[in-house]
């Protein structure tokens, strides 16, 4: 398992307490691409986040809210970060 | 550290343009993938819009993250409010609501409304 997959995960579950928690890292799809040129890096990542800090919160306040916990993470090199953010019971939960 | 000038200069652009998309490169060449869902989801809907290539502009580039207190690109702005990025424009085309919101805001094209 990648280093920054699994301490994006902690960052998350500590922030949030997900009742859901994906995150896959996606760097591999984008080896020789802005962010990852040589194809090494642990730079591109999708979480899916399921919480219930996310209810009553617009779209850009989920996606403001694990911008900001991932601060440190994004500064370390996460060049790019997908969310898919949804509170319990709502249709897009996986 | 970010030039208040550069800032100055994105909030003209938002606010003199309807619609802005900050992305990295442009519609035809489009030099990320996420900046380039977007872009096609716009033109998909029939929204008139504004790109800036923040590639060549390094103050723009580092300034837009500042301004719209979010770390990615791309992002999209119409008249003047942040609506967001690539995820966000997917997810409100993918449930219709992003073409609501353009038709509310009187931004699609005629014809492209129905």
């Amino acid at each position: 398992m990648s280093e920054m997959k699994a301490r994006i995960e902690q960052t998350l579950t500590r922030a949030f307490a997900p009742r859901h928690l994906d995150v896959s890292d996606d760097s591999a799809l984008h080896a020789g691409h802005a962010g990852n040129p040589d194809g090494a890096g642990e730079t591109h990542f999708t979480v899916t986040i399921v919480a219930d800090a996310f209810e009553n919160l617009t779209r850009i306040q989920r996606h403001r809210a694990v911008n900001k916990a991932l601060t440190e993470e994004i500064a370390d090199g996460v060049h790019a970060l997908a969310i898919k953010a949804s509170a319990p019971d709502e249709p897009a939960s996986p | 550290m970010t030039d208040q000038a550069v800032l100055d200069e994105i909030k003209d652009a938002v606010t003199k343009n309807d619609v802005v998309l900050f992305m990295k490169g442009t519609p035809t060449f489009p030099q990320c993938g996420f900046s380039s869902v977007t872009s096609r989801v716009l033109d998909h809907l029939g929204v008139n819009y504004v790109a800036v290539n923040v590639l060549e502009d390094q103050a723009v580039r580092e300034g837009i993250k500042v301004f719209s207190d979010w770390p990615t690109i791309p992002q999209l702005y119409v008249k003047g409010e942040f609506v967001g990025g690539c995820d966000i424009i997917k997810e409100m085309f993918e449930t219709g609501e992003l073409r609501s919101y353009m038709a509310d805001k009187g931004v699609l094209e005629t014809g492209s409304a129905a």
